[in-house]
């Protein structure tokens, strides 16, 4: 399709992974992305031929009757005021147009919004913050963050429905190669669902403006078949922390870090950020900024307003012993 | 001193003023007369243009490459809610005023507007508007910190903007400067309509009216009715930052949708209001440089009509994202595919009035014609995203940003630049520099396409909007370099027609009271026109009166025009 | 610029030549988006009926403002009757029902006061305290401020008749003004429904 190969003309390719860092909204790999993408092709051919009757007119027009060289600048060319037929041609027309496509949206709006979700269903809760995202899943009593494990199946068989909110202002939930974007927003519960085809990882965004680092609250959705998200849940399930004693433990335990997050377990019991129980089984930090590496968590840690200027996390810059103690804690919550 | 009974001494030739510049900017500062206010509203506008434009450059310079440093995150996000801001409330909404009050009265062969003192009320206050948005560079954020600009967005969605995510006085600053400004447009707005029915020249039946006064006539009825809700908006979430109050505070029970409500119902209307200029400046140009009368007149007033009704019921196009019911989404979609064909019609009739004609392709026309094909690729953008499910994708992508500025700068800046280059000559008594305004204009269409197509892509590749940077590997470097590069041309079409402007006010020849062969009864009058417009106040019979001046064999009225 | 049309009917179409007043088009055009205003702050209202996280609550403290109500409208008559006496020329008249529309929209301005004290100090309903609060004070406030307004020019006007100033010469800006003043009792039956009826 040209458009796709002029899409590929200007895509930088990335090394490795199963990622599908390419968002292309023509590639779906689940239901509603997929039908999103029908009527997209659809309205697409339908504008096209409109664009090319209409403007071929005009510019046959310009080019037909441009004055030429010679051309007696006094005699004025036949005053026509209009015609009533014409004026009713290309009024009908557009409303036969309009009527096609308000009917072949109308039919995707009801599929994909009031679609019943198969027995099966994965229920998930994502709740925004400036400016990374809360994961919870009810069902295995998990709490986690910015990465979304959820399972797959090419026949559309695996499906996750999400309750979307927000703790803090509007944000929108936007992964495109699974489905069209879901607003999150405060005082409000909205809903939307996937059915991802095929194993990867998929990149998404924030999509609604949501303050001074909206650039950098990133999605990943981790899509795995049945059994090795099972064995991924069950991970997340373990509180590991209890059997650890190291000095990096008690490092974290004495820092103002437990105000704010998570480690179950541990004295760790703030809501404010996101959850670290299982820090290290996560690939990325800084909601899909950095990649997960020792190096790069040191200095998310001991600095975070130097990697995510503005972000919410106090630069505590501890320095020492102490900043290692803690960075091979972290990097042990698998 | 002279006996009665005497012949009084012969005067001079000419009378010359000692030029003093007090008296110049009392007469500046004082004014209410129509022309000079309208004249400094479109000066007003064209400096907010550049400096929101250089904001855009330095956008686009950050952009241009993955993980851009070029400002910190902060600045850029100050820099697309002021761009936003001043392109939309500052040159867009000022254009909109100008035109009317500097046009409207020699058009319909009155003297003055029919409230000249309240014009003078609404350009100040207008310009005050601007000065204290922009005050807040140097004063917002309160005692928190130094000056910043508001950074929530033009459309500031609540409660990003309430008190405890937007400390300071930055938004308060966006709150008031916009406030002022509107009470300004809805005070030109009521001013418009009431010359356009109290002030009409005899014999000039609403039927005679030109074109270009119905389309701002019906700009003002939109004015009126859809401001005021941005205004209760903007008092709404005054009330919440200042005294506490609930309207958007989601913690108290408060509906962060329903500031998008009151939002969207203004600001769809709003970007019609934008967009009228350009049509009415069309409705003008294209006839005299076609030399044929406009194709189906009365049908491209109900057109407009129709458009102005039916904007105010599709502002919920721009929630599709935020989780309305089956029916609300599809309701919207299909009452925004209907405000396309009253729009497709207009299109349809401007090529209608070409055809046939002898088209002289001078800068105005040059600019209605790439107005023609760039509105036609927007509303076509336009229509893709009404499809709800399609928008699902697009919504707060570069999709979107890339047709919002394909109906702005392809549709109405361009229709601006031809009613501009087009009453240059009536408003400074000058031609300009026809061969540098070529330059110009080809410049610009080169650039602005440049920027913008591109950008559609980016969005459909997941791009979202408003983002500072971008990484590495989502396919987005390429199209954001193009659309970088394109900035360089708009540049340099900007600068040459502000040289071409300050250079022919100076140095142009002198261009004659009716220099386009024109048939609207600003022509008749002086370049430039007396204070009092018009010697004696016309009489017409048709809606060409100049035409029939000209071929008193074939009247426009002898054919019931 | 010569006549477009001969000059035996240029004078026939200039002397029947008339257009509606500038005047009343404008203030009409006032009215209009002033409607739209309101409009906002009533749908706020509705919107908001019964969604309040905590009290008090409208029927525990709301009373049904019938005085000033009646107080308000009578004053649409009161200010009528003033007109037709200016037409008259009745000066004494005029000033005698104009006075009486003056106290009328003062009486209805002092009970919303008393009204919002007792609110305030001694049921504890303010502007921050729920959404009721919110929306009753600012869209009771937006009207009683157009009262404000009004009476302001009332005031004006009365002051204007009471020492001397021709008012008759004005009696079409006298028109405008109390078109306005129904307007603001027009926009006053609406919120009245909206608060002290649906709200209720």
């Amino acid at each position: 399709m040209a458009s796709s190969g002029l899409l590929a003309f200007f895509q930088v390719q990335v090394p490795g992974a199963a990622e599908h860092r390419v968002t292309d909204i023509f590639k779906p790999l689940a239901t509603p992305a997929a039908a999103e993408r029908d009527v997209a092709w659809f309205t697409i051919a339908v504008t096209t031929l409109i664009f090319i009757v209409v403007a071929g007119l005009i510019v046959y027009t310009i080019v037909r009757f441009r004055r030429r060289p010679g051309d007696d600048l006094h005699q004025e060319p036949p005053q026509v005021y209009g015609s009533n037929q014409i004026e009713l041609a290309w009024t009908v027309i557009p409303i036969l147009i309009v009527f096609v496509l308000i009917g072949v949206t109308a039919r995707v709006v009801w599929s994909v919004e009031n679609a019943s979700p198969p027995p099966s269903t994965l229920h998930l809760k994502v709740i925004g913050h400036q400016w990374w995202w809360e994961v919870q899943y009810p069902d295995y009593g998990i709490t986690t963050a910015n990465e979304i494990h959820v399972p797959f199946s090419a026949d559309g068989k695996e499906a996750t429905y999400l309750e979307l909110s927000s703790a803090d202002v509007a944000h929108s939930f936007w992964v495109p190669q699974l489905s069209g974007k879901t607003d999150l927003i405060p005082n409000r519960l909205n809903y939307m669902w996937i059915d991802p085809r095929q194993g990867g990882v998929y990149v998404g965004n924030c999509a609604e403006y949501c303050g001074t680092q909206h650039a950098n609250m990133l999605l990943r959705v981790v899509a795995e078949d049945r059994s090795a998200f099972q064995a991924w849940a069950q991970g997340q399930q373990k509180a590991l922390a209890s059997s650890d004693v190291s000095a990096g433990r008690a490092a974290f335990e004495s820092l103002s870090c437990i105000n704010c997050h998570v480690i179950k377990g541990t004295k760790a019991i703030g809501k404010f950020g996101p959850d670290l129980s299982h820090l290290a089984s996560r690939s990325t930090l800084a909601a899909g900024m950095i990649t997960n590496t020792p190096e790069n968590l040191k200095k998310w840690i001991n600095d975070p307003q130097e990697v995510k200027p503005g972000c919410l996390m106090p630069s505590l810059k501890l320095g020492g012993p102490e900043l290692d103690q803690l960075v091979s804690y972290l990097g042990s919550l698998k | 001193m002279a006996a009665i009974d005497q012949p009084l001494p012969a005067r001079p030739a000419t009378i010359r003023e000692e030029f003093s510049w007090s008296a110049g900017l009392y007469k500046w500062v004082a004014t209410v007369d129509h022309k000079l206010l309208g004249l400094m509203y479109i000066v007003s506008a064209l400096v907010f243009l550049v400096i929101a434009g250089i904001m855009a450059a330095v956008m686009r310079l950050q952009l241009a490459f993955p993980n851009g440093h070029i400002v910190a995150p902060d600045t850029y996000n100050r820099l697309f809610t002021m761009h936003g801001t001043t392109m939309v409330f500052f040159l867009g909404m000022p254009m909109v005023a100008g035109f009317s009050n500097y046009l409207i009265p020699l058009m319909i062969g009155a003297r003055d507007m029919a409230f000249p003192r309240l014009n003078a009320f609404g350009f100040w206050m207008f310009l005050f508007g601007g000065i204290l948005l922009y005050f807040s560079y140097i004063g917002g954020s309160g005692l928190t910190g130094a000056g910043s600009a508001p950074d929530v967005g033009w459309f500031a969605y609540a409660p990003l903007t309430e008190k405890p995510f937007s400390p300071g006085a930055s938004t308060d600053y966006w709150i008031l400067g916009i406030f002022t400004a509107g009470i300004g447009t809805i005070a030109s707005a009521i001013n418009v309509i009431a010359t356009a029915i109290s002030m009409r020249c005899p014999g000039m039946t609403l039927a005679r009216m030109p074109v270009f006064v119905w389309v701002m006539v019906i700009d003002a009825w939109l004015i009126l009715i859809a401001v005021p809700p941005l205004t209760a908006a903007q008092i709404m979430l005054a009330y919440d930052r200042f005294l506490g109050a609930d309207f958007f505070n989601t913690q108290a029970g408060g509906s962060a949708v329903l500031w998008q409500h009151f939002f969207w119902i203004f600001g769809h209307p709003e970007v019609y209001i934008l967009i009228f200029p350009a049509f009415a400046i069309l409705s003008e140009v294209i006839p005299v440089f076609s030399r044929k009368p406009l194709f189906g007149r009365p049908a491209m007033v109900a057109a407009v009509i129709g458009i102005g009704f039916i904007s105010l019921g599709v502002w919920a196009h721009h929630m599709f994202a935020v989780g309305m019911t089956a029916w609300s989404n599809t309701f919207f979609a299909a009452s925004s595919m209907l405000v396309g064909i009253p729009t497709g019609i207009k299109i349809f009739n401007w090529t209608a009035t070409m055809f046939g004609g002898k088209l002289r392709m001078d800068t105005p026309m040059l600019y209605c014609c790439a107005f023609l094909l760039q509105f036609l690729v927007a509303g076509l953008t336009g229509i893709m995203l009404a499809v709800s499910p399609f928008d699902w994708q697009l919504h707060d992508s570069y999709f979107v940003v890339a047709h919002f500025h394909f109906t702005l700068i392809g549709g109405a800046v361009f229709g601006i630049m031809a009613g501009l280059y087009y009453w240059f000559p009536k408003v400074s008594g000058r031609m300009y520099n026809e061969r540098l305004a070529k330059w110009s204009f080809w410049s610009f269409v080169i650039g602005f396409n440049l920027t913008f197509i591109p950008l559609h892509f980016a969005g459909m590749l997941g791009m979202p909007r408003r983002i500072y940077t971008y990484p590495v590997g989502r396919g987005w470097e390429g199209y954001n370099l193009a659309a970088s590069i394109g900035v360089i041309f708009q540049i340099l079409a900007v600068g040459m027609f502000a040289w071409n402007v300050i250079y022919s006010c100076v140095k142009g020849k002198k261009a004659g009271d009716d220099p386009w062969d024109g048939w609207t009864l600003e022509w008749s009058t002086s370049s430039p026109p007396p204070e009092y417009n018009f010697e004696k106040v016309p009489v017409v019979r048709s809606g060409r009166p100049l035409w029939d001046l000209k071929h008193p064999q074939d009247p426009d009225w002898k054919f019931g025009q | 610029m010569a006549a477009t049309v001969t000059p035996a009917n240029v004078a026939a179409i200039e002397r029947n030549w008339t257009l509606p007043d500038r005047g009343t088009v404008g203030i009409l055009l006032l009215m209009i988006t002033e409607s739209s205003l309101f409009t906002i702050f009533v749908v706020a209202y509705l919107v908001y009926i019964g969604k309040s996280l905590s009290g008090p609550y409208p029927k525990d403290v709301l009373e049904v403002p019938i005085i000033s109500t009646i107080c308000l409208f009578s004053s649409s008559l009161t200010i009528v009757i003033a007109e037709k006496a200016l037409k008259r020329n009745e000066l004494g008249k005029f000033k005698l029902w104009w006075a009486l529309t003056v106290l009328l929209g003062g009486e209805f301005l002092t009970a919303t006061g008393m009204e919002w004290w007792k609110l305030i100090y001694k049921d504890g309903l303010t502007i921050s305290t729920n959404l009721f609060g919110t929306t009753y004070y600012s869209l009771v406030g937006l009207h009683a401020s157009h009262v404000v307004v009004g009476l302001f020019f009332l005031l004006i006007v009365m002051t204007a008749s009471l020492t001397g100033f021709p008012i008759q010469h004005q009696e079409r800006r006298v028109k405008f003004l109390s078109w306005y003043w129904h307007f603001v009792d027009a926009i006053w039956v609406i919120v009245f429904t909206v608060v002290y009826v649906i709200g209720r």
